[in-house]
């Protein structure tokens, strides 16, 4: 397989994230939505890896799994807090910072 | 026989892709992502990266879909109301989507790297194993790899603070019966 067939597959599943991004509005699936984007730059990454015989994409891939992982983190932490303060789970409603 | 990996794991992580962003109920979305975590883990084995796919699997697949499922339940599912805030979102958002998709298309496409229309060089054995990225991890990298950790536990803890129960606070909101 052409690398290019990875790289346009890497095209269209951050096209459908940023779509999910756009479309939804519970916090928890933009979320979903922001690792479907993360996910298809890794694979961008991975197939540039490959094309070139080099492996400093799979390190770069590696760090961008653990900054996915605190942004879950975080952003997960943002929703559970949220929610136990009973503010409503919508984004267009969580427009302030002001707790 | 590679391009029926190929297929199979593109079909899995568009299918898995899309049914995250279509379903309305939150606990599927999070089921579907583990569908497209673990179809893009077989693409990457394809891309003879081995150490990636095992980490795909163990930490994506894993743990972090461990945390979403239990968000999701602790949340429970919430209803998205159907009023929009800008008129035809709906219509409007899969149409930059794909807007977004057709102009990276022909940037891909379009671009004059002749080494993306190859299979890409024969690379040595032990290409993309554990004991080579580690010691790219532990010697080139390893500035990258402490940043990375450091950041890891600055969001560790951020999460206990964020998520952390406020007995102060608590105590002085007024309670509302759900």
């Amino acid at each position: 397989m052409d690398i290019t067939w990875y790289l346009v597959l890497s095209a269209l599943l951050f096209a459908v994230g940023v779509s999910g991004v756009l479309l939804r509005r519970s916090p928890l699936v933009i979320l979903l939505c922001l690792e479907l984007m993360l996910n298809a730059g890794n694979l961008a990454l991975l197939a540039f890896s490959r094309s070139l015989g080099n492996q400093d994409g799979q390190v770069f891939a590696l760090i961008v799994m653990v900054i996915a992982a605190c942004e879950v983190v975080v952003g997960l932490g943002i929703i559970v807090a949220a929610y136990r303060r009973r503010i409503p789970l919508n984004v267009d409603d969580l427009r302030s910072l002001r707790g | 026989m590679k391009e029926v990996a190929f297929f199979a794991g593109a079909i899995g992580a568009l299918g898995g892709a899309i049914a995250v962003i279509a379903l309305r109920n939150a606990f599927y979305s999070v089921l579907a992502l583990i569908v497209h975590l673990i179809s893009l883990a077989g693409l990457f084995l394809l891309l003879q990266g081995e150490f990636i796919a095992a980490a795909q699997i163990v930490v994506y697949a894993g743990a972090v879909m461990v945390l979403y499922v239990f968000v999701a339940a602790y949340v429970g599912n919430v209803d998205e109301p159907l009023w929009e805030p800008i008129p035809g979102q709906r219509f409007i958002a899969p149409l930059l989507g794909i807007a977004l998709f057709v102009e990276l298309a022909i940037a891909i496409t379009g671009s004059s790297l002749q080494a993306i229309d190859t299979q890409g060089p024969t690379v040595e054995l032990g290409f993309g194993s554990p004991s080579a990225i580690g010691k790219l991890l532990l010697e080139r990298f390893l500035i990258a790899f402490e940043a990375a950790s450091l950041l890891l536990l600055v969001a560790a803890v951020g999460a206990v603070v964020l998520a952390g129960r406020h007995r102060a606070a608590d105590a002085s909101a007024p309670r509302e019966t759900a």
